[in-house]
């Protein structure tokens, strides 16, 4: 890296950090970016170059598909050397590859979910719990949604009691922040848990 | 900014030959591992660089502090394969500095974990 730079300007002495929203397509992630981001939601395109399946390969050329994944994001200057990103993770199943990449180094998710199609977040759950990822699950409350208990969605999604399951809507800035809050604290305890059982 | 530029195509239209003309048609720039949330930051000014592509000073003047090459990406609206390949070729000429993120394996560190914490409460 450069050095003998001056301009404190020039010196990258911050970190950057990212949490993940997960959940189904249209469920109302980057809404729930947006309503904590300090910048309007902004998107970028992801462009995959992959080897294609379920083709007869009797030509014996390499098949290639490109798959482009839009994704959006949002950030949090948390002090200036500590930037937060966060990132919606694309809804539809056939992005599934671009997971992997967006969990690298994420300090955790969060699972947002739609009473009216609590399947659609099955597939983010089962994710983070493979990857030991913390995550926590907010029930977005939609306007005329039925409003089932946490208790009842727990169960439906059958996640343990170590995971906070809460109702929120993406749409307000102080329901995102529990959220949040709430995430952040469960990563923490994670965290001491796992220096307890001396995992790290 | 690009205003202009915008009435002639659309979406519809694919990608635009040109961002990859700049890189030369290279897509990958795993060399440096930047991903997402690698933070680059310009160590001059895109008047001071010289002589660059116009693409390449738009690169310049948004990193005049840290962003992530995720938000360079979608500010110079140019996917991030190619955004990657282009910051590389900053970085090798010395005209921006790169700081990747803590290696996954790592445990965050707790100060960390506390200092984000607490910056989503005082939101």
């Amino acid at each position: 890296m450069a050095s003998g730079n001056s301009d404190p300007r020039r010196n990258l002495t911050a970190t950057a950090v990212k949490v993940l929203i997960a959940g189904g397509f249209g469920v109302g992630k980057t809404t729930m970016v947006g309503s904590v981001s300090e910048v309007p939601p902004l998107r970028t395109e992801e462009v995959i170059t992959t080897a294609s399946e379920g083709v007869d390969d009797l030509s014996g050329i390499e098949q290639k598909t490109t798959t482009t994944v839009a994704l959006d994001f949002g950030r949090i200057t948390i002090n200036p050397d500590l930037i937060l990103y966060l990132f919606g993770t694309p809804g539809q199943d056939r992005f599934w590859f671009m997971w992997d990449e967006l969990a690298e180094g994420a300090l955790g998710a969060v699972v947002l979910a739609d009473t009216r199609r609590l399947d659609s977040c099955f597939a983010a759950v089962d994710f983070f719990e493979r990857r030991n990822l913390p995550f926590v699950v907010g029930v977005n409350c939609f306007d005329g949604a039925y409003r089932y208990g946490t208790e009842e969605v727990r169960q439906a999604l059958d996640v343990g009691m170590d995971v906070p399951l809460l109702l929120c809507d993406a749409r307000e800035r102080e329901s995102t922040k529990q959220v949040l809050t709430s995430l952040m604290e469960h990563v923490m305890a994670r965290s001491d848990l796992a220096a307890a059982q001396g995992g790290y | 900014m690009s205003g202009r530029h915008e009435a002639w195509f659309d979406d519809e239209a694919g990608p635009l030959v040109r961002s990859y003309a700049v890189t030369g048609g290279r897509t990958r720039s795993d060399t440096l591992g930047l991903d997402l949330i690698t933070l680059v930051v310009a160590l001059r000014t895109a008047h001071e660089a010289g002589m660059l592509e116009p693409e390449y000073a738009r690169i310049i003047a948004l990193c005049q502090r840290p962003v992530s090459v995720a938000e360079v990406a979608a500010r110079v609206d140019l996917p991030l394969p190619v955004v990657k390949v282009m910051l590389s070729d900053l970085i090798e000429q010395n005209l921006v500095l790169f700081r990747t993120a803590a290696p996954a394996q790592e445990s965050p560190n707790r100060h960390v974990l506390q200092a984000v914490l607490d910056g989503i409460r005082k939101l």
